[in-house]
């Protein structure tokens, strides 16, 4: 069952009138049509051309109607796509982009979770490693990986596997689709805090090629611990921020609602186009018309392309150049001024105690 | 199960039933035992209460005081001032709170940093400031931050950060995240170098900071009871739907889990802090 987003009803009209079109050319084909009569002859009749006319003109305008809604969609609205349900997530993308995978599992220390993969697998001509979110497309699996909430064990088992690339030099690619990294007893107890700062520190010295890719969600330092590369990219209709809109909604403006929701997500400037404006992304990866949903396979390749443009880049760059120039890329970030009378100045003024 | 974990200072906040981080008045009653506390007395004891141990919480200049050794430190880093670079409104714009917030504290942000000495041992310190806007993180403090991290390896000099905050700053969004990136690079090039760093987590150290640079400390020590977590014990609560058991989150529950050194009374910090510096030759 295809699941209708708010935004989207204006193609609801048009889609009828497909259907009815397409149930005309039913009744003229093959089940309606006297014995006898052949499928192309029904198509070459006059009555079913202008039907198809009219089904080509109403592709057409569903095709205007689809891209024109989701190249105005507002923040909130584009968070409630980033979450669709049938949108593609990590296991998809591995399926349609890597040949030969091979999952690896386990953190060596806790468990496997099955909300982060990671594996070996061939992308275009890079051999790869590839670490993701997985939220879970059925009810079971949901449930099993925390809807793409992370454990402690996930970040360890991330990590693990990104060393083990960089002994042998083999890039790795990660995907983001998390609303954040786990918040409970368990996750707490094991330390989720230390697992995620520790990747963070990490992945900014592991000595091979890192990109990352915000397909859905990226919520928060769960996000971010999966996230510290080279080039940093963001699917047209994902979101990444320091916070949900709803989380936001709830501490600043008091209550969450769907209104308090959509000024927090305008204020939190959580899009792909925000995000490359502030210098927090490298690109901005186009979906398909009407989302990744709509076509996954066309969502695929267009991070293939941008994941293999990417690491043909890099592969060449000395350990060197890529470590320094990943350490320049996140060292710039932030806004704030300097007051002239101390700016540069890195050597102690008077005392304040 | 949306929300992510960092709504954590308005927990604290809200928890507390209070507007500000540290209590006023000439007498207060201590939260732990209820005794009625003279302040001064209190002050005196390093914000302890003499009573019971209570460890009040206290501001970055305070902590300076009580580190270093008198007259020996130097701030650095003080001309670094916030700016607002999402435009960020809710009820509030982020322009006016933060401007509220200095006029209150007569401090530019949320970090205290620099240079001093710990019984004599020369040390790069930074202290964040729970008293304005809950010690959150934003782009001055992580530049405060990754500042005195660089001058620490620059110098060669063990590092010792103290942390108290509600995590990331909401209002500068994505990048205050990214200082959980850049802050903790800082630390890996430290580390490279051979630094000491020793983390220091007081009441309360949660989201996106302790996800980052205050539990990387090459040693890691807390004080006595302070809330030290990744989300904040309401998230976790709606999260799993039942009560938090008692002591959960705090110093003890965590040595006990094995995440941080030692738990150190305020009382012996400096001591501690020296002789750490002093086994790792630094
Ligand atoms: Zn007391």
């Amino acid at each position: 069952m295809f699941y209708q987003l708010e935004f989207e009803k204006p193609l609801t009209e048009i889609d009828d009138r497909i259907r009815e079109m397409e149930r005309k050319l039913d009744r003229g084909g093959v089940a309606g049509a006297p014995p006898g009569v052949t499928p192309e002859a029904v198509a070459l009749a006059p009555d079913a051309s202008s039907v198809r006319t009219e089904l080509d003109r109403l592709q057409a305008e569903r095709t205007e109607t689809l891209t024109r809604i989701y190249a105005n969609l507002r923040p909130w609205e584009v968070v409630r796509v980033a979450r669709h349900p049938n949108r593609p997530q990590t296991r998809d993308y591995i399926g349609a982009i890597c040949r030969d995978f091979c999952e690896l599992h386990g953190d060596r220390r806790y468990g496997d979770d099955p909300a982060i993969v990671t594996g070996f697998g061939r992308i275009g001509p890079h051999k790869c490693l590839v670490v993701g979110h997985q939220k879970g497309k059925d009810t079971t699996e949901k449930i099993r990986c925390h809807f793409g909430c992370a454990h402690p064990e996930g970040y360890r088992k991330a990590l693990a596997k990104m060393r083990l690339a960089a002994k042998y030099r083999v890039p790795i690619v990660t995907l983001v689709d998390t609303p954040g990294a786990y918040p409970g007893l368990g996750a707490e107890q094991r330390g989720q805090a230390e697992a995620i700062a520790v990747n963070l520190m990490e992945m900014s010295r592991l000595e091979t090629p890192i990109v990352s890719i915000v397909i859905g969600e990226g919520g928060s330092g769960g996000a971010l611990g999966l996230a510290v590369a080279d080039r940093v990219a963001m699917l047209r209709n994902s979101w990444y921020s320091v916070i949900s809109p709803e989380g936001c909604a709830a501490i600043l403006w008091k209550q969450a609602n769907e209104q308090t929701n959509a000024q927090a997500a305008d204020a939190l400037k959580l899009t792909a186009s925000d995000n490359l404006e502030l210098g927090i992304v490298d690109a901005v990866i186009e979906e398909p018309a009407g989302a990744a949903h709509r076509d996954p396979k066309g969502a695929a390749s267009a991070i293939e392309r941008w994941v293999v443009a990417q690491l043909d880049e890099l592969v060449g760059k000395s350990n060197e150049t890529l470590l320094q120039e990943r350490y320049d890329r996140f060292r710039k970030l932030g806004a704030y001024e300097e007051l002239a009378a101390e700016a540069g100045e890195d050597t102690p003024s008077p005392s304040v105690g | 199960m949306t929300q992510a974990a960092t709504r954590t200072w308005a927990d604290l906040k809200r928890d507390d039933g209070k507007k500000s981080a540290i209590p006023e008045g000439l007498w207060l009653r201590c939260p732990s035992c209820a005794q009625m506390i003279y302040r001064r007395q209190m002050e005196a004891n390093l914000h302890v209460c003499p009573e019971c141990g209570h460890h009040y919480r206290i501001g970055a200049l305070e902590r300076v005081r009580q580190l270093t050794d008198p007259g020996s430190f130097q701030a650095m880093f003080e001309g670094l001032m916030p700016t607002d670079p999402l435009k960020f409104r809710d009820l509030k714009t982020y322009e006016s709170r933060v401007r509220a917030e200095q006029i209150r504290t007569g401090r530019n942000d949320a970090a205290v940093a620099g240079v001093g000495f710990i019984k004599g041992r020369q040390a790069a310190i930074c202290c964040l400031d729970l008293t304005f806007m809950m010690g959150s993180m934003g782009s001055v403090v992580g530049e405060t931050l990754t500042r005195t991290i660089e001058h620490a390896t620059k110098e060669n000099l063990p590092l010792v950060v103290v942390s108290c905050s509600g995590g990331a700053r909401m209002q500068e969004s994505g990048l205050s995240l990214m200082q959980m990136a850049k802050t903790s690079a800082a630390l890996a090039r430290y580390d490279d170098a051979g630094g000491l760093f020793i983390s220091v987590l007081t009441d309360p150290t949660t989201g996106g900071v302790t996800a980052s640079f205050a539990m990387l400390g090459d040693v890691i020590i807390a004080e006595p009871k302070a809330l030290i977590g990744f989300a904040g014990p309401r998230v976790i609560k709606q999260t799993i739907r039942q009560d938090l058991p008692e002591g959960f989150q705090r110093s003890e529950f965590l040595l006990e889990k094995g995440l941080v050194d030692r738990v150190v009374p305020r009382h012996e910090l400096r001591t501690e802090l020296s002789r750490l510096i002093d086994y790792a030759g630094k």
